[in-house]
């Protein structure tokens, strides 16, 4: 656990662009790697980065993934939060089905993302913006 | 970052070599389906050994790379996919339908009958 302490607490990526998909993905299967996740794991986090950062710039056009290391009595985790002051989700349940999507994109985001993470919350409010949280523990 | 293209005989070789943003996808997009026309390709190889994250917008353009190549009468070959990444695209649920997939180059240019250890 010793290199865990060395490492930044909490990571912020501005999305403004596709490049900061990229970076965000990029750092997020970074500090999985560092916490010593598997590198499938690793590949998990960074695609659901990738995925939530695409819906803050489709939808918000701006916002900011957060990443977080958490510590549990017996594992490391890392936390995702996806934060835009976008339109909102009107309807998060009608989100979180398969094959929805107001965007004519795949409409694969939010329920693909929940079944990449171990623990998903989305808080969305119209008009205000929408926060994903989501958590990944190491095995 | 650009994608090399390259060219062996009726067939082009595409090699992704970083990480791609989604302009980078639509410009290699536009680029491969430009030189298919220009060489008048028969099949079209896009490897993808080097991809470390494959998300909703590099599937979907996958898919509409493959698709239009078809429509030009070449076959597109998607090969290299990492199983990591596989494991994640099936999470998400991205099954790249329709598009044909092989282990890796040699078994790409195999199947579009350009033999395999010889001519590789």
């Amino acid at each position: 656990m010793k290199d865990v302490q060395v490492l930044e607490k909490e990571i912020h990526v501005g999305i403004n662009s596709d490049q900061d998909i990229v970076a965000a993905r990029q750092k997020g299967r970074a500090l999985a790697i560092a916490l010593g996740f598997s590198s499938g794991d690793a590949t998990l986090i960074a695609t659901a980065i990738s995925e939530l950062a695409r819906n803050i710039l489709t939808y918000a056009k701006c916002g900011e993934i957060q990443l977080t290391v958490l510590h549990n009595s017996t594992r490391p985790g890392i936390q995702l939060i996806a934060h835009d002051t976008g339109p909102g989700i009107p309807d998060i349940t009608l989100a979180l089905r398969d094959g929805f999507s107001t965007s004519g994109s795949l409409g694969l985001g939010l329920p693909g993302v929940k079944r990449l993470v171990d623990e998903f919350e989305i808080v969305s409010e119209v008009n205000h913006g929408t926060t994903v949280t989501a958590k990944k523990w190491k095995l | 970052m650009e994608v090399p293209i390259l060219k062996q005989g009726d067939c082009l070789i595409a090699t992704v070599q970083a990480a791609l943003t989604d302009a980078d996808l639509l410009h290699f997009r536009t680029a491969l389906i430009q030189q298919v026309v220009r060489c008048r390709s028969r099949g079209v190889i896009v490897d993808l050994t080097s991809l470390d994250v494959m998300d909703s917008f590099a599937s979907r353009t996958l898919r509409e790379i493959a698709q239009m190549i078809r429509l030009r009468g070449a076959e597109t070959v998607i090969v290299g996919i990492q199983p990591e990444v596989a494991f994640a695209m099936v999470q998400l649920g991205l099954k790249l339908e329709d598009v044909t997939t092989a282990l890796d180059l040699e078994e790409g240019l195999a199947h579009l009958g350009k033999g395999s250890a010889s001519s590789a």
